[in-house]
């Protein structure tokens, strides 16, 4: 791979670049995201940087209608609530996203075990967006 | 290999501030509450200059007081200058974490009379900016991004339970009207109301400001009302989160050997463990909180005892499914069976096994540096038969607390023994 690094930032900055990476043990094959320097299982320093499919399908959410500062910066609020969620990415870990792109008004309805997808979203008040990654049904 | 303490660890006096909001006290006025009542609780009395160190739990007076280093600003405040003194911050655990600090320090033979603190003043920031510094006790980069709030983190981790043990909300909301059964016969409670007296209140309001009469069948139909009971975080609702809270609660530590001096009626530290873990979604399971299960085998195993011998448990409910899913790991209940005890009463005072007498974080309140310190309060209380009118019957014997602090990236589980 011609990008190796591994720092913890790199994470957002391939994310600016529509990549989601993590890494791969080269000794045991555990796969991390985020990338880790050192691997969580068998503690080998011999990691790789991964880039995911971005293919994934949902194991626990929530529908948040008190948000913190800056999802209400973004828009959010009890009356605009969003959806987030934790979700298992096709190559086995899970993650943290924002899901876009389903119906709340009966959140029980949401499935868990729904195929998703990734997807980047351009999050925060105009003139100061940030690059968030997110999920919709696939 | 089971681990032992190297010497007897005791608890010898306990006390805590009313828990609440206070807008003219401070952290360490709320601990000098507590340490007075302390004070009072030693049977024979102690001399203050008998403390050789002073562990104090506090997550983040930093963000909510702009105070760091507080520790040795409290100990002079109740005048234990020049004794060691430690702030330890693992978020909503740093109370239960101090005290395990305490109590290693003491089986370790380097102290023998040790103090520990616990307090937050939580209540001087707007909602939002609470909201923010508590969820600074997850992974800023990783979870946050991703529009997370803590009732957000629990709501998620209900919805894998209740999705994978086919589950029944309702029980979410039973766990709620239990601890503020409880909490209501605890002076010391933020919340000393049932929730039929919460439901009096507002008719009663309304009535006094010639508004319409809200009427509901029962409690079931009040907690179902989103206007009297806003959801926070689906399926979380107000009635389901632990308040934002003021309080502090102190616990005096000694060695088996110097027990005598203090008091006839000692209740032992038996068992301790702590774990740790990665953030929510490096678990193998959403469905309950690993490290919670690995602090308890360690203090079981530890104090020779297992969950059956326990007679009552104070747990970590900040959310109500915490309180289900803790019933699970410590082992009281099989995974699974969690909802369905607090569904069945089973976890009230009268139930089989008896959970947060005190009225736990839901009702009690959550400061959340103190909450850890003051299960044990509530511990000692009722082990001593002087829990009052919330005491159980037949004096219990044998006591857990178990404090969990962000999602369960620490927990830290004691048992605890009268032996009188």
């Amino acid at each position: 791979m011609s990008d190796s690094k591994l720092e913890t930032k790199t994470f957002y900055d391939a994310l600016n670049q529509n990549e989601l990476i993590g890494s791969k043990c080269a000794n045991c094959g555990h796969v991390a995201i985020p990338q880790r320097y050192i691997c969580p299982v068998c503690h080998s320093e011999k990691m790789e940087r991964l880039v995911f499919s971005g293919k994934a399908e949902l194991a626990a959410y929530t529908v948040i209608y008190i948000p913190p500062t800056e999802m209400v910066n973004a828009g959010y609020d009890a009356k605009h609530p969003y959806c987030t969620g934790i979700v298992t990415l096709a190559e086995g870990p899970r993650m943290s996203a924002q899901i876009i792109g389903l119906d709340l008004s009966q959140p029980q309805d949401i499935k868990i075990g729904m195929p998703l997808k990734m997807t980047i979203i351009d999050r925060g008040p105009e003139g100061s967006t940030k690059k968030v990654l997110a999920f919709e049904p696939a | 290999m089971t681990k032992k303490l190297a010497r007897g660890v005791a608890v010898v006096g306990v006390g805590m501030s009313k828990f609440g909001a206070f807008p003219d006290k401070t952290s360490r006025d709320l601990f000098v509450e507590a340490y007075k009542e302390l004070k009072t609780s030693v049977q024979k009395g102690f001399d203050p200059n008998d403390i050789e160190a002073f562990y104090m739990g506090n997550f983040s007076s930093d963000q909510f007081e702009r105070q760091s280093h507080l520790a040795p600003i409290v100990a002079s405040w109740i005048g234990l200058s020049p004794v060691a003194s430690v702030r330890i911050e693992d978020a909503c655990a740093s109370g239960g974490v101090a005290l395990r600090q305490a109590v290693l320090g003491i089986a370790s033979g380097q102290y023998d009379v040790v103090l520990v603190g616990g307090l937050e003043k939580m209540t001087d920031l707007p909602g939002a900016q609470v909201t923010d510094a508590l969820a600074s006790a997850a992974d800023t980069m990783f979870e946050i991004p991703a529009g997370f709030t803590f009732p957000g983190f629990y709501a998620a981790m209900a919805t894998a339970y209740m999705n994978e043990h086919n589950g029944d909300l309702d029980a979410l909301l039973k766990v709620g009207i239990k601890n503020h059964v409880n909490g209501a016969l605890n002076e010391k409670a933020q919340f000393n109301q049932t929730i039929p007296d919460v439901m009096a209140g507002k008719v009663a309001k309304a009535i006094q400001k010639g508004l319409p009469v809200p009427e509901w069948k029962d409690e079931m139909d009040f907690l179902r009302d989103p206007k009297a009971n806003p959801m926070i975080a689906w399926p979380l609702r107000l009635f389901d989160c632990s308040p934002v809270s003021d309080g502090g609660a102190a616990v005096l530590l000694v060695a088996e050997d110097l027990v005598a001096k203090y008091t006839d009626q000692p209740i032992f530290v038996i068992g301790e463990g702590q774990a740790s873990d990665g953030s929510l979604p490096e678990r193998a399971s959403l469905s309950h909180v690993p490290s919670a299960v690995a602090a308890g085998e360690q203090a079981y195993a530890m104090a020779g005892k297992t969950p059956a011998d326990i007679d009552f448990a104070e747990v970590h409910d900040c959310f109500t499914i915490a309180e289900i899913m803790a019933s699970e790991d410590l082992g009281f209940f099989k995974p699974g069976e969690g909802w369905k005890a607090a569904m069945d009463g089973k976890t009230a005072r009268d139930g089989e096994k008896p959970i947060n007498t005190s009225g736990g974080l839901k009702a009690k309140g959550h400061p959340v540096g103190a909450s850890g310190v003051a299960q044990v309060v509530e511990v000692w209380k009722q082990l001593h038969g002087t829990a009052g009118a919330r005491q159980l019957p037949g004096t219990p014997r044998i006591g857990l607390t178990h404090n969990v602090g962000g999602t369960g990236q620490t927990s830290v589980v004691h048992i605890f023994e009268r032996r009188f």
